[in-house]
């Protein structure tokens, strides 16, 4: 990516990690969410103009995106700019806890900017209210476009620091937007940030695409696409707009993925009535049969380490989630409750298996062990689908869709997200309707 | 007694409400059989007498008496225009994963595309295609419009 941003880390500033007294608990829904304050970065009187930025209102932008963020997570309660009791400069210095802790506050965020021969300097402390000292400081360059990725790469830091795990805001969402009455859908590629800034559209709509997914360098994308009517798995580098057809199958693919190693795709690929799974590596273009059997066998998800795929198949009467070895080998079955199950999806950190079930007319996202053990149902609905897992596996995004009347009116298709906690379900803004989305790992690491 | 006669007249109100009810349910989904479509509001013609579509139970590709009896058309009329070349179409309804039922249209229209090669049509005269949930006939969410999109439909190329 062109606009790729560089991190130059300049400067760490003293981190001390055993004496803090602040912290906050992802494992379970949070009731009590951490009052924190984010003060507006203060904007150096020194700093330059760059290409129609707001400069003056730079730093209060990003403490915006920053609590943003933060809400989100529903893990904290970042508190109103009018109660603050500190300049900007002066709290960044050195915060007055005691004034601070009456406003409730529990941690601080402060921080400086200087734009100067078009580079951004940014700076950010976290304090600890409570233990009265400075946790966490960074300081960083960039070029001051840059700016929004500046506050989610902040709102990642502070998250590890809090939580001791990693943060995904510095991520984007890949989709596809939707448009148009319900039996003659527009459909187009599109990318935003996590948050829904930054939305860009891949494709035009001539042709209906579906099920985009990134690459673990998140530069590269799969996705399906009707292209002169011939329904095939694509790739498309997001950089160069370059895309082109996976493979040289006579008939359709499709439920494209790549494999953690970001060498391979794996997906479906059907022929007289029936669909199994493959792979192609995108080097040597070998392509090998992973599935042969009579039923359908769709939806792979390679886990984490590689060594097996997930997927979808009816091959017992009705759509179950069975997992094999990645070469196709020792295929079992891992799920036996009521209701019909798809799209296994498998968590970045291994452990878990994000699906969908059907059952007497609703449907569930849920989670379950890579057993099929401990399954969790996280959310119910008239029709939702498609999990996507966050970079740290903490919460899912999907895409729901509405019942229409009987013209088609009242129909539409929004994405969602929940932690697998089941807490914190939250509809994510997007400029159009949207469907089958697909998170990013960070772009920063 | 008199109480007595008072239930009767009760339940056979009762009981006329119910049948009354009962068939008027029974109009609104009469084109369904077993959850498969029976109706023609949907259908078009790829000649006089000749249906362009065949419906499906949910999850299921298995062909029914009345599709059969579609297909032995669609064949007879393809073994009468011998240069006529037909797609077939396979669809699902919108209650199942994007995924699988990219599938199981294709499972769909390959089940239409067998049975006419078994009546002489040659597979080179018949393409398939899937679309899975994305074109919907009938846009709305009810029973009925979903029995409609579960179909295979027969369209000609040239």
């Amino acid at each position: 990516m062109k606009n790729i941003l560089f991190v130059f880390l300049i400067n760490l500033f003293l981190i001390n990690k055993s004496f803090a007294l602040i912290q906050v608990d992802i494992t379970r829904g949070n009731l009590d969410p951490l009052p924190i304050a984010v003060s507006p970065l203060h904007v150096d009187i020194k700093s330059e103009n760059y290409e129609g930025l707001k400069i003056k209102d730079l730093g209060l932008n990003i403490s915006k995106i920053i609590e943003n963020n933060f809400r989100s997570t529903g893990l904290f309660n970042p508190l109103k700019k009018e109660a603050f009791v500190q300049k900007p400069d002066i709290a960044h210095l050195k915060p007055r806890f005691e004034d601070w802790r009456l406003i409730k506050a529990q941690a601080l965020v402060t921080g400086k900017l200087l734009i100067k021969n078009g580079k951004l300097k940014v700076e950010f402390r976290l304090w600890d209210l409570a233990a009265a000292k400075e946790i966490t400081a960074l300081a960083f360059t960039t070029t001051p476009s840059n700016w929004r990725r500046v506050a989610h790469i902040i709102s990642d830091k502070i998250y590890e620091r809090l939580t001791g795990e990693d943060g995904y805001f510095d991520t984007r969402i890949i989709y596809v937007a939707e448009s148009g009455p319900k039996n003659q859908r527009e459909k187009k590629l599109a990318i935003m940030d996590q948050d829904g800034a930054n939305t860009k559209y891949l494709t035009l709509g001539n042709e209906l695409v579906l099920t985009p997914r990134f690459n673990p360098t998140n530069q590269m994308v799969t996705y399906m696409s009707y292209f002169r009517n011939m329904p095939r798995v694509y790739l498309l580098d997001i950089e160069t707009g370059t895309q082109e057809v996976v493979g040289n199958f006579p008939g359709m693919t499709f439920a494209p993925r790549f494999s953690p190693d970001g060498k391979k795709i794996v997906m479906s690929f059907a022929k007289d009535g029936n669909s199994d799974i493959y792979t192609m590596d995108l080097d040597t273009r070998v392509v090998e049969r992973i599935t042969d059997h009579s039923s359908i066998d769709t939806s792979p998800s390679f886990s984490p380490d590689g060594k097996y795929i997930a997927f979808n198949s009816d091959r017992s009467g009705l759509q179950q989630i069975y997992v094999m070895r990645s070469d196709g080998s020792g295929v079992k079955r891992i799920t036996f409750g009521n209701g019909i199950y798809g799209t296994p999806v498998w968590s970045p950190r291994g452990d878990l298996i994000a699906f969908t079930k059907m059952r007497k007319g609703r449907f569930y996202i849920g989670v379950m062990r890579i057993d099929g053990k401990g399954e969790r149902l996280l959310t119910e609905n008239y029709y939702q689908e498609a999990p996507s897992w966050s970079p740290n596996g903490r919460v899912l995004v999907f895409y729901r869709e509405t019942k229409a009347g009987s013209k088609g009116e009242g129909f539409s298709a929004k994405l969602w997200s929940i932690d697998i906690t089941g807490y914190n379900e939250r509809r994510l803004k997007t400029e159009t309707d949207a469907s089958d989305p697909s998170w990013s790992s960070l772009l920063s690491k | 007694m008199i109480l007595n006669k008072n239930l009767k007249n009760i339940l056979l109100v009762i009981f006329a409400t119910l049948i009354l009810s009962a068939c008027s349910t029974a109009k609104k989904s009469g084109n369904i059989d077993g959850d498969v479509y029976t109706g023609k509001e949907t259908v078009e013609y790829l000649a006089s007498g000749v249906p362009d579509r065949i419906f499906f139970a949910t999850n299921k590709s298995s062909l029914t008496t009345a599709s059969r009896a579609t297909l032995r058309k669609q064949a007879n009329y393809l073994r009468k225009n011998k240069n006529l070349n037909v797609t077939i179409e396979g669809h699902a309804d919108e209650r199942g994963t994007r995924e699988y039922n990219l599938a199981l249209g294709e499972r769909r229209a390959n089940a239409a595309r067998d049975y006419l090669m078994t009546y002489g049509i040659s597979g080179k005269r018949i393409a398939v295609i899937s679309y899975g949930k994305e074109k919907p006939v009938n846009p709305a969410s009810t029973p009925l419009a979903w029995s409609q999109n579960r179909r295979s439909v027969t369209v000609k190329v040239n």
